[in-house]
């Protein structure tokens, strides 16, 4: 169990080709840490600087104390479960497994009962000597963690290892990993791009977007709190309003949306004093009212009936919202007028 | 909590290093050098030793300015000309049998498909000699016509340059048919049923879909056709034209050595330039289906008339594609010298083959082919591997070179390499370190190494492209060294690859006739060699049972690797215990 330290990491290809920019993180001991964000947004390639597949252009990574910015791969003592798994075709699932050990020089008796109790952890110990093709693929998922698991990595590194599974079995072997993950302590990175994930299993997030780091925090505070449009908009659903700043202090701040209507918003403490701000309302916090009864009055263009809730598409003034109100008989149909209301503390000022 | 801004770090120095290599890198680039001093000292010091050469006899200048003149003049023109022609007459037939074999369903579909890729189980000397036996003037056909119908064979045979463009035609289409056939199984029905649905014909279809897609396929198919052709040495030999192949031999054998330098040099220049193109013509972008349909439905023919009309059609189309084969077996069991104007042979006997295995000196060629095949396969294993271990893991500028430098002596023609042998490895000198192979057994090996390094070096290289690379990280990851994971991960799952090419030169090997008979030393008379003396003293029947012996070696060669290539799923073993060698 180690803290892993990410201090100021940066990849750069060629001049002017930034994939990541300026990383700068810790990551604590035992901790499930996500790397969270669209394709392309360099966390892949971070998680790859951290397990030695790519060099960083500027700064180091620490496992703990030790410096392994210039560790070869196969020194740093990491457990990794790739995207396509990457088992070894040519060995079966027992050797698969084995695969670490034998590099770590463990003897056999030993190194046979840590494979059968790792191919046991994860329900396949009667497939020890099944080929690789003849899994499924969610065996392979859990071969392919068994691997990673039965070195006693230090750290543990998964690269969207639930991507190629169906959506039931996604749901499971998350819930798989995490009780694994906990049971061995292991530090952890995981990376996706699918925010329903992350919010399931991380304790933290690090939400990135172009090579840069949007925000860390608890999933709750990144769903409550967003830092910039771009979280806002990532994580959940969520109406971002360009707005300016005309009055409010301390934490809590009056702006006024374009066509006029002025609305109530929690300010962050670190937010520079600008003028020009940006304000994100979940669809979930705006409530429908009589016309007149909110703070703009709308017409509704589209809704939509998604089961338990319904989604409201309405227009003011040429000021889009998504609105989701509990399903009931008498709501406002397409052409309607109605009034719209936001629930206090629940708008939130981002940087735009 | 939240880093939008993030400041600046807080050490001002720059941050910025480069890591030392990694040992796997370094690696790499200690293995690339044995190989590129391999093949500089084969292939690229004796291309220059030739080119050197070509400036003695009557001078550079003049030598050059010959080729444009002249027999050798003549020479380059028919070369070009006999090529040009057997491109449009390979890609007319390949094309066609590629579109009927995968878009259309007919009796005896599947026959014809089995027996489509025939001609490449010939080696190229027996191919020429099986339709000089069956097309020429003293060949079957026209013999059997003059019997039936009082024809004269000198009206109905095809020999000189029509009979050379006949062998190209019949032996080098497989480069189109393949090419087509893939492509064409490649594509996404849907493309076509999106066109359809957007109110495209059947013949517009084709004109604005699958022609267009096929294109690649074409050109490459095109280019490797021309690169064969101008390559072509048996043919010529056997029907007496003189190509510019021709002219390198006979200018060697008469003595002017300049003249032959000077023509295999520009030979060699030809070669290049297709190699090259041929290279950027795959390296660019190409049409290609981005979805994952299913293929093509084959089409079936309705009308019975026109179903019977296929099923003779291919029946008769398979006949002639298997004649050549038929005939060299055929001819393997008939009595040397009783051959001489009948239809076909008129006696028949085993004692060919009997002879071959008892009689030492019909035995020798055998085993001069077999065991320098062997040695030269051996040493392509080791240096063909290792290239394209070491050109796909390259990471420095440079990679594109050295992929073309072992690539060349694919591209160059047998004649030339074996020239280019010889001018080298003659006598003693600084370029080729003292080493003297001309006249020395040696010299077969080398050839045969220079001439098929490539087939090792293609297929090695087309399984480590297919190689997931997450692979090798998986195994590092876990724990394993760079030269662990080439032992454990990389070599075990390429192996098939290495194989199949390993296979296929030393066939190629033990067949080989162009080089060889430029370089051969006196005594030591390799199996094709010894085909064309046998035919040039008539005796027709030991000829064909060696010629024989190659086909059957080439067809066992061609099952195993293709078996090697699908990789028949291997049984899953019964251990119990996990066992990865420990070491």
């Amino acid at each position: 169990m180690i803290p892993i330290r990410l201090d100021h990491v940066g990849k750069r290809y060629g001049a002017n080709n930034t994939v990541v920019n300026d990383i700068d993180v810790t990551i604590a001991s035992g901790e499930f840490f996500t790397l969270l964000g669209p394709s392309g947004c360099g966390k892949s390639t971070t998680l790859r600087m951290i397990a030695g597949f790519v060099a960083p252009t500027t700064g180091r990574i620490l496992f703990g104390d030790r410096d392994v910015t210039s560790t070869p791969p196969n020194k740093r003592g990491t457990g990794m479960v790739f995207q396509n798994y990457a088992l070894f075709p040519h060995l079966n699932v027992a050797q698969n497994v084995a695969y670490g050990l034998v590099t770590r020089k463990v003897r056999t008796p030993e190194r046979d009962q840590r494979v059968a109790r790792a191919l046991e952890s994860v329900g396949l110990g009667r497939y020890a000597d099944r080929r690789i093709e003849q899994l499924s693929g969610g065996q392979q998922q859990r071969v392919a963690l068994a691997r990673a698991l039965v070195i006693s990595p230090d750290v543990l590194l998964l690269d969207e290892p639930l991507s190629n599974l169906d959506a039931k079995l996604r749901e499971e072997t998350r819930t798989e990993i995490r009780r694994a993950q906990r049971e061995a302590q292991i530090t952890s990175v995981y990376v996706t791009h699918d925010q329903a994930e992350a919010m399931a299993m991380s304790d933290r997030i690090a939400v990135l977007d172009a090579g840069r780091l949007h925000q860390i925090g608890t999933p709750r505070e990144i769903y409550n709190r967003p830092a910039t449009a771009f979280v806002a908009r990532f994580i959940g659903r969520s109406n971002v309003l360009d707005a300016k700043m005309v009055g409010g202090s301390g934490e809590t701040a009056v702006v006024r949306l374009p066509g006029g209507a002025t609305i109530e918003a929690a300010r962050p403490a670190d937010m520079a004093t600008t003028d020009e701000v940006a304000v994100s309302v979940r669809p979930e916090n705006l409530r429908l009212t009589e016309p007149g009864g909110g703070m703009l009055d709308a017409v509704v263009h589209a809704v939509e009936f998604t089961g338990a809730n319904s989604q409201f598409e309405v227009e003011s003034g040429g000021l889009k919202l998504s609105i989701t109100a509990p399903d009931s008989a008498a709501l406002p149909r397409p052409g309607d007028t109605v009034g719209v209301r936001a629930e206090p503390g629940h708008a939130w000022l981002v940087a735009r | 909590m939240s880093t939008v801004t993030t400041p600046p770090p807080a050490v001002a120095a720059p941050r910025t290093r480069r890591l030392p290599a990694r040992d796997s890198d370094r690696f790499v680039y200690v293995l690339a050098l044995p190989v590129v001093a391999i093949l500089v000292f084969l292939v690229l010091i004796p291309m220059l030793a030739t080119a050197r050469s070509s400036a003695g006899g009557a001078g550079f200048a003049d030598n050059y300015r010959s080729l444009l003149s002249g027999a050798s003049g003549h020479a380059l023109l028919l070369s070009v000309g006999i090529s040009l022609a057997s491109v449009l007459f390979c890609g007319a037939l390949g094309t066609f049998l590629a579109v009927l074999l995968t878009r259309f369903e007919f009796p005896g579909r599947r026959l014809l498909s089995v027996f489509a890729v025939l001609p490449m189980a010939l080696p190229p000397l027996i191919g020429a000699v099986a339709f000089v036996l069956l097309y020429s003037e003293t060949g079957i056909v026209p013999r059997t016509l003059h019997s039936l119908t009082g024809l004269s064979p000198a009206s109905s045979s095809i020999g000189g340059v029509s009979g050379v463009i006949l062998v190209h035609a019949f032996t080098m289409y497989p480069y189109f048919y393949l090419s087509v056939s893939a492509a064409l199984a490649g594509q996404d029905a849907s493309l076509e049923e999106a066109a359809t649905n957007l109110g495209a014909g059947r013949l517009r279809v084709w004109r604005t879909v699958l022609l267009p897609m096929l294109t690649p396929a074409l050109v490459s198919g095109a280019l490797l056709t021309f690169m064969m052709s101008m390559a072509s040495f048996t043919a010529p030999q056997l029907y007496n034209v003189q190509t510019l192949t021709m002219e390198i031999v006979s200018a060697r054998t008469s003595g002017n050595e300049a003249l032959a330098a000077t023509q295999a040099t520009a030979l060699s220049l030809v070669s290049i330039v297709f190699l090259v193109a041929m290279r950027w013509y795959q390296g660019r972008r190409v049409h290609r289906s981005l979805s994952k349909g299913s293929a093509a439905v084959r089409r079936g023919l309705s009308s019975g008339a026109a179903r019977v009309a296929a099923g003779i059609g291919s029946l008769l189309l398979t006949l002639v594609l298997m004649a050549p084969v038929l005939v060299i077996v055929l001819v393997s069991f008939s009595v040397d010298g009783a051959w001489t104007t009948q239809v076909l042979p008129p006696e028949y006997t085993a004692a060919n083959y009997q002879r071959i295995f008892t009689d030492p000196k019909s035995l020798m060629p055998v085993s001069v082919s077999v065991q320098t095949s062997l040695m030269a396969t051996l040493a392509a294993i080791l240096v063909g591997a290792a290239a394209a271990w070491v050109v796909a893991r390259w990471k420095l500028a440079g990679r594109w070179t050295l992929d073309v430098v072992i690539m060349l002596p694919w591209a160059l023609p047998g004649t030339v390499i074996g020239v280019n042998l010889v001018t080298a490895f003659n006598e003693p000198t600084a370029a080729n370190l003292g080493l003297t192979l001309v006249g020395t057994l040696w010299i077969l090996p080398v050839a045969y190494f220079v001439r098929f390094v490539p087939l090792v070096f293609r297929s090695t290289g087309a399984s480590l492209e297919q190689l997931d690379p997450t692979l090798e990280e998986a195994a590092r990851s876990l724990g394993a060294g760079p030269v662990r994971v080439l032992r454990t991960v990389t070599f075990p799952l390429v192996l098939r690859g290495v194989m199949a090419g390993a296979l296929l030169a030393f066939v190629d090997g033990v067949g080989e006739y162009v080089a060889s008979v430029v370089i051969y030393p006196p005594g030591t008379v390799p199996m094709s060699v010894e085909i064309y003396n046998r035919i040039y003293a008539s005796e027709f029947g030991t000829a064909a049972a060696f010629g024989s012996l190659q086909i059957v070696l080439i067809l066992f060669v061609l099952f195993a690797s293709r078996r090697l290539e699908d990789g028949p799923r291997r049984r899953p073993r019964r251990r119990r215990t996990p066992a990865v060698k420990a070491s």
